[in-house]
């Protein structure tokens, strides 16, 4: 996430097709503006790749969640099985290993599960009592780029220009981002 | 920070209303083929299939709904009679008997957890498969993923007898000196694995709900609505950031998600497969069972389907397309039951065990013939007739044969239990097994809560997934 206790302003662009919008972006960034969000619709594949963003690490989260699932579960058997108390049932062993695989699989995948949506809805800072505005319509069909006015040297016609020659139908400036 | 930006407005504008080209849909798109169909009839925009599924929500429901509700509510009703009878007098009001211990009532947990499948195969296994067709079924198959796995859960809690005690099966730390639960038991297992599969299928269902609750959120008038689109969208934006975390994160539980659900029906075949009772103790078990949920799960979202296509003229997102797809899928998943069922009876015979060869010969010629042939028939030889394109393509044959399908596949649940019990190693404690009306009226009440929660479902949120749907719409359009 930018920093953007410095930055002032912030210029949006608004697009109405995704082509334009990845072509757009693309075209933004390595004419040296800072991409500070896209907002779109849906996901728009190749829209990481245009602006630079590098893969989700939640992927991680998600691995070593399903990991803490798995000791956890064994762990739970194999103490209440074999050593709190163990029960004789059928004469089989108490610490009946294979027989763990089972609840040890569903414990994995329930800490995983849960445990990397519970992040990913944090990273996101997406809760019940959400605050945050929408630009219009972008739940709709309208595609949205801010970039960031990092430094006095931003050169808005350029953008204007820039954005145009993608068939942005809209270019819009405000200072009350931050 | 970061949220700051989406809590105000733009200020001045600098250059509104650009000179544009005009938009055409001549671009090359990297799915395009001459051979694909496309997905979403009718040359829709963005914004029109935000409007087309987003106005199904808002209007007041028509007459049709409120009959299917009232219908599926007096189902109901006969299921809370059956339930409220069951728990105060026991599960002697049930046909069971020393011999068959357990029939109608696991019959139909297997069924429904059965019918579950299908909307984890639609949303998960197609998912990493990447088949764009699932964009237009997979939340409805999901939801009826959960309600099927709800109505599944029922009948194991009320065949405890006490059913308030059902948390026991939980390995909590308790007064009674902290016995714990037996991990060595695949009942036990099978707790793990529904809760486990609930839960997920659950969570999976909301995530891909939350972009299109933002969407309904933008856009309903009704101030009920609104509010409760808003906290349970949670903030939604549509920042690329935050998409990119998302698919992240929904890929992860696709892929937990499609092992999961392949052991939830393998364990509910350990409850059959693990014991000693012919017919039962089959090594071919979890990869049948499997089978036959998808199979019959695909049945019923078929039914479905056809009938919300039709009912909320949804006939431009589910395409005759979409319902060949599921077909062909139903055809391989019914091949490989009819396959097994002649795997069993070749296993069966060629095992020179006596006891296996009764029940080979006492299912299929017995006094529970009739049920077996319907299974048989319904299942390994109704679904062969999507060979023929003429019939998976007719929608009304689909209808039949997938309602066809649904009775065959309960059958197979109702074969499987009872046949296999009901005369065991003794003859002297031989036995048959006729449900009674109060089993029956469990079984007409989990249909009903299944259609009352489905209607409920279909009246509240988004019932085709509008953000997957757009990302789908030049599929293979020139």
């Amino acid at each position: 996430m930018p920093n953007l206790e410095s930055a002032k302003r912030f210029t949006a662009a608004f697009f109405e097709r995704e082509d334009d919008l990845i072509a757009g972006a693309a075209e933004a960034r390595l004419a040296g503006f800072e991409v500070y969000d896209v907002y779109t619709p849906f996901p728009v594949h190749g829209m990481d790749r245009a602006v630079a963003l590098p893969p989700s690490r939640l992927t991680w989260i998600a691995f070593l969640a399903g990991a803490l699932g798995l000791v956890f579960g064994l762990t739970l058997q194999v103490w209440t099985s074999a050593y709190d108390w163990p029960l004789n049932v059928g004469g089989k062993p108490f610490n009946s290993f294979p027989l763990f695989i089972p609840v040890t699989f569903e414990l994995t995948v329930l800490f995983s599960g849960l445990i990397a949506i519970g992040v990913l809805f944090a990273r996101n800072r997406m809760w019940l009592f959400s605050k945050r505005r929408v630009f219009e319509r972008v739940t709709d069909d309208r595609f949205v780029l801010v970039l960031k006015q990092s430094d006095a040297s931003f050169d808005i016609d350029k953008a204007v220009r820039l954005f145009s020659r993608h068939n942005a139908i809209n270019v819009v400036e405000g200072d009350q981002f931050v | 920070m970061a949220a700051s930006l989406e809590q105000t407005k733009p200020t001045g504008i600098v250059n509104s209303e650009l000179p544009r080209k005009p938009i055409t849909f001549e671009i090359a798109h990297p799915v395009y083929s001459k051979l694909r169909n496309p997905l979403i009839l009718g040359h829709k925009s963005n914004a029109e299939v935000t409007r087309d599924i987003c106005q199904l929500l808002d209007p007041k429901p028509g007459r049709g709904w409120w009959i299917s509700l009232s219908i599926s509510l007096v189902l109901l009703a006969v299921g809370v009679v059956a339930t409220v009878h069951t728990v105060t007098t026991g599960i002697g009001t049930w046909g069971l008997n020393r011999t068959v211990g357990w029939a109608f009532d696991i019959t139909n947990f297997v069924f429904w957890i059965g019918i579950g499948h299908a909307g984890t195969f639609i949303s998960a296994i197609l998912f990493l498969f990447n088949q764009k067709w699932r964009t237009s079924v997979n939340r409805s198959a999901e939801a009826m993923t959960l309600i099927a796995v709800m109505c599944a859960g029922l009948f194991p809690i009320i065949h405890m007898g006490r059913p308030w005690l059902f948390y026991w099966v939980l390995p909590y730390p308790n007064t009674r000196g902290t016995l714990w639960v037996n991990f060595r038991s695949p009942l036990l297992w099978d707790f793990f694995a529904i809760s486990t599969y609930f839960t997920i299928s659950a969570v999976f269902w909301y995530l891909g709900l939350v972009p299109d609750l933002a969407t309904a959120r933008d856009r309903t008038k009704s101030k009920l609505r609104q509010a409760l689109y808003r906290v349970m969208s949670l903030g939604w934006n549509g920042s690329n950031r935050t998409w990119s975390r998302y698919e992240t994160v929904y890929t992860v539980l696709a892929a937990l998600a499609t092992p999961l659900v392949i052991s939830v029906h393998s364990i509910v075949s350990f409850d059959f497969a693990t014991s000693l009772i012919p017919g039962w103790h089959s090594t071919i078990f979890p990869p049948y069972f499997v089978a036959g949920a998808v199979f019959s799960g695909f049945a019923m979202v078929m039914t479905l389907m056809i009938l919300v296509r039709r009912l909320m003229h949804l006939e431009d997102y589910i395409t005759p397309q979409h319902l060949e797809n599921m077909c062909k899928v139903a055809l391989l998943t019914g091949s490989i039951v009819g396959l097994a069922y002649v795997t069993e009876i070749f296993i069966g015979l060629y095992s020179g065990n006596p006891n296996e060869i009764f029940v080979i010969i006492n299912r299929s010629l017995g006094p529970y013939a009739w049920a077996y042939w319907i299974m048989f028939g319904c299942n390994a030889l109704v679904s062969q007739l999507f060979w023929f394109k003429k019939l998976r393509t007719s929608i009304p044959a689909i209808f039949v044969i997938s309602i066809l399908i649904n009775i065959g596949m309960w059958f197979e649940r109702f074969v499987i239990i009872v046949t296999s019990l009901h005369r065991d190693f003794l003859p002297s404690s031989w036995a048959m097994y006729t449900p009674t009306i109060t089993e029956v009226g469990l079984l007409v009440g989990s249909f009903g809560l299944f259609f009352t929660m489905f209607l409920i479902f279909l009246r509240l949120f988004p019932v085709i997934s509008i953000n997957e749907v757009k990302g789908v719409l030049r599929y293979a359009k020139p």
